[in-house]
């Protein structure tokens, strides 16, 4: 009795409070530990301050694609989307995303530096508002690498020393970087090699001399999984799923740090929206992105906030109560040799470049 | 489904000369015979009304209006009702069906987005000789000016990039930078632009630029289809990609090839699973069914996880073989992540889709024609070869085009099973709808796919004849 009669109570007071609210905002990101990090750090504490109830929809991985056709219909359903770096640029080009003005419409370091400065580098698109760095990087099996655990990111490459299979993601991206540094080519000229089609076949090359021993994965869950089963010896990732392998699930895996590829991930706001939802996903973005919010995320997954004012104010894991510092990319003893991701680069030459990646695969 | 020629109202001669071309019937489908016998009433019938009845004198209804208006009348009145409880159905599938394939397959040759950003410049570079190899003159970078000053305003020229970029690879970049700097010109006052715009960006002084936007000026292009069959458009015309870039021609190829080893491992593996079933008593026959159907009420991407775990080389199959000492522990077999791959999982999950046709068929074939085909001296086989197997090639028929036809669409367990080898046309598809957003080249090889399978149903229907299809 006593339950049923709770679940009336609260159905019913739920509906009344639906009836006297009734805001509800669309958030769009990618699910799974992510998005429980985003509800505990933002939606969580938002909710409680404005009573603006927030529902999550987990779809980031074809965001680009569903705006645009939302946009085309009339008929922008989502209030604030959490997208990579590259696709916001993509759809601040395309004119689905809205632009923002860091110093205006976002909160300033609590010491008073305005929001531009506080992110620096990091806003490289005007209608993206960064949220973490993650990094893809990979992680091998320390029971699998014998008593020399790899080091440097062209063991990836060294088949003899590190025989067995390794998962690359099956696009170009980062791979034909990486191919070209354990190439020969300094650091500072990969984007200027792979510019010319010679280089784009040196990088190709070069893995062509891993082929068979790759697995190539699509999802980011893939590699933890073929880790977890020893199916490969390392495999690249993104770095927030690696410590989730080793740190939650006790797996024997490492990771290997070396040319990690530093990416950023944040909210756009879609173009469109009507005058109020603009005013609520502009706030509700104030709210979420300041210097406290960002480093309360960070408790629940290892990704670094983007916000230089926020790194200090990192603390330790929610549950496990381990310090969370070591296990950012951004710590400096795993950023001793990285590589940032180049936006511009890609956004020109993605589809050439995946053309002949695709061709190369599939011979 | 049974034939349904129309049938003339003709002779006798030429109506039986049709029957006789239809090949064997199965003994319980409607047979053209009862709409011939129904076609010959009405034909005698109107003979006789025709040479015995009163000419001129119409017949009249009990109301005193011709019987054949009147008869017309409750006729339409009766197709306006059939009409109207169809409607909804209509009206769905026009709306949520219909119009959305349609325009998403016209976007595969729509391509006025260049000429109405920069209606200007196109209008000038109709002037330019794209083969002189030299720049064209001050007057288009004037109009390119005014046009750019307007799509900044709009926010329309990074768009344009993009659209663009598809073709030339670095105009992406081109556009969004030349934006920022271009909208501080005034078109009215600050020419001359040659010179400035090549100041800007150096790219606006090479004529590989300009021969890329005049090349993809055109209101409706055949760019998209081009690219979709490893060609691309030039000044020249069609061109064949660079040997690295080719690849959508071998995915149409792999996806043709591996839908129909995936449909004969079906009928392989199908047919003596409905063959029991169709002969089992109906207790044990439902029990069998359940399990054929126990797949459809899983998760797709369940389905396809769980062969994963199954065939990986740490995987159940290979732990079992090498257990067993079949397979050395350090040559495990490659089961996945290749063609094979694919081929087992898409295999087992379409697997239904064949039995289910064949089942029913299988069902109305009377056993009495197996005994007396053995009774009359046929051995086993032959009785099964020459009676049995003839009579259930409809349901072969039905659980192949729905197997090849879904198969040839599928995406998803290529992409998760298939490794690099055994992905199909569709996962480009999807690369290009939700990764490069070119859905003008998606449209174009969605479009090249639907040809394909309609031109390979009109085959089957004129070498099999699709009549011989039947669900049951």
């Amino acid at each position: 009795m006593k339950p049923t009669k709770l679940l009336i109570a609260s159905s019913v007071l739920a509906l009344a409070a639906g009836a006297v609210a009734a805001e509800d905002m669309t958030i769009v990101s990618w699910g799974g530990a992510y998005s429980k990090s985003q509800q505990k750090a933002y939606h969580e504490p938002y909710t409680a301050k404005t009573g603006i109830n927030i529902i999550n929809d987990d779809s980031s991985n074809e965001a680009v694609a569903k705006l645009r056709a939302m946009n085309e219909a009339g008929n922008v359903t989502w209030d604030v989307v959490d997208v990579v770096a590259a696709d916001a640029m993509r759809l601040c080009d395309e004119g689905l995303a809205m632009e923002i003005d860091p110093d205006t419409q976002l909160a300033p370091a609590p010491d008073g530096t305005p929001a531009s400065e506080d992110f620096g580098d990091l806003l490289v698109s005007d209608c993206f508002i960064p949220q973490i760095v993650y990094s893809t990087t990979f992680g091998y099996r320390t029971d699998l690498v014998g008593d020399t655990p790899p080091d440097d990111i062209c063991d990836v490459f060294d088949l003899e020393a590190y025989p067995g299979k390794r998962a690359l993601e099956k696009r170009p991206i980062n791979n034909m970087e990486w191919a070209l540094l354990c190439d020969g080519v300094a650091k500072a000229d990969v984007y200027d090699v792979l510019e010319t089609p010679e280089g784009q076949d040196q990088a190709l090359a070069k893995l062509d001399t891993i082929k068979d021993s790759v697995v190539w994965w699509s999802a980011g869950a893939d590699t933890p999984q073929l880790l977890a089963d020893g199916e490969v010896v390392m495999g690249s990732t993104y770095n927030g799923r690696l410590f989730s392998l080793i740190v939650e699930q006790k797996q024997p895996v490492a990771m290997l740090w070396d040319a990690q590829v530093f990416d950023l991930d944040g909210w756009i706001i879609p173009a469109g929206l009507s005058e109020e939802r603009k005013k609520r996903a502009l706030d509700y973005i104030y709210f979420a992105t300041d210097t406290q919010r960002l480093a309360d995320q960070a408790q629940y997954i290892s990704y670094g906030p983007a916000r230089h004012s926020s790194a200090p104010l990192v603390g330790k894991h929610a549950e496990l109560g381990i310090d969370m510092a070591p296990h950012m990319p951004t710590d400096p003893a795993n950023a001793t040799n990285t590589f940032l991701y180049n936006y511009e680069f890609w956004a020109d030459y993605r589809d050439d470049i995946d053309a002949k990646f695709q061709a190369w695969l599939a011979q | 489904m049974g034939r349904q020629r129309p049938i003339r109202n003709s002779s006798d001669g030429d109506i039986m000369s049709e029957l006789k071309g239809t090949g064997q019937q199965t003994a319980d489908a409607p047979t053209p015979e009862d709409a011939f016998h129904e076609a010959a009433a009405l034909n005698a019938r109107e003979e006789t009304s025709k040479s015995s009845g009163r000419h001129g004198d119409p017949v009249l209804a009990a109301d005193g209006t011709p019987l054949k208006r009147s008869l017309s009348r409750a006729l339409r009145r009766q197709k306006l009702r059939a009409l109207a409880l169809i409607a909804p159905l209509l009206i769905f599938v026009l709306f949520s069906f219909i119009i959305p394939i349609g325009s998403m397959l016209f976007r595969s040759v729509e391509n006025s987005f260049v000429e109405q950003t920069l209606p200007l410049t196109v209008a000038e570079l109709k002037n330019w000789d794209a083969e002189s190899g030299e720049l064209p003159d001050e007057a288009l970078y004037r109009a390119f000016v005014t046009d750019m000053v307007a799509a900044v305003e709009a926010k329309e020229h990074t768009k344009l990039g993009t659209r663009l970029n598809y073709e030339q690879t670095g105009l992406s970049s081109l556009f969004r930078q030349t934006g920022r700097k271009v909208k501080r010109l005034d078109p009215e006052t600050d020419g001359p632009f040659k010179e400035k715009l090549i100041d800007i960006d150096e790219d606006w002084g090479d004529v590989q630029t300009w021969r890329t936007i005049k090349t993809h000026s055109v209101k409706i292009t055949n760019g998209y289809f081009l690219n979709a069959v490893d060609m691309r458009r030039t000044p020249e015309g069609a061109v064949a990609q660079p040997e690295n870039k080719r690849i959508l021609i071998k995915l149409f190829m792999r996806t043709l090839f591996m839908s129909l080893v995936i449909t004969t491992s079906c009928i392989l593996l199908g047919y003596p699973v409905a063959w029991i079933l169709a002969n089992l008593p109906s207790r044990s026959a439902n029990m069998l069914m359940i399990l054929v159907l126990l797949p459809f009420w899983t998760s797709l991407l369940v389905r396809t996880s769980a062969w994963k775990v199954m065939l990986q080389q740490q995987g159940v199959i290979n732990d079992v073989l090498v257990w067993l000492g079949i397979v050395p522990d350090d040559a495990r077999l490659v089961l996945i992540n290749n063609q094979l791959g694919t081929i087992i999982a898409m295999t087992h999950i379409l697997l239904p889709f064949m039995i289910l046709p064949m089942y029913s068929v299988m069902q109305t074939i009377q056993p009495t024609y197996l005994r007396a085909a053995k009774s009359m001296g046929a051995t086993n086989w032959t009785a099964f070869w020459r009676v049995y197997f003839p009579q259930s090639v409809p349901g072969i028929g039905a659980g192949s085009i729905l197997v090849f036809i879904l198969s040839i669409g599928y995406y998803i367990t290529p992409e998760i099973v298939g490794g690099t080898k055994g992905v199909f046309i569709s996962n480009r598809i999807a690369y290009h709808i939700s990764s490069s957003l070119n859905w003008g080249l998606a449209a174009a090889l969605g479009t090249i796919l639907l040809a394909v399978v309609l031109i390979l149903y009109w085959a089957y229907d004129k070498i099999v004849g699709i009549d011989n299809v039947k669900l049951g």
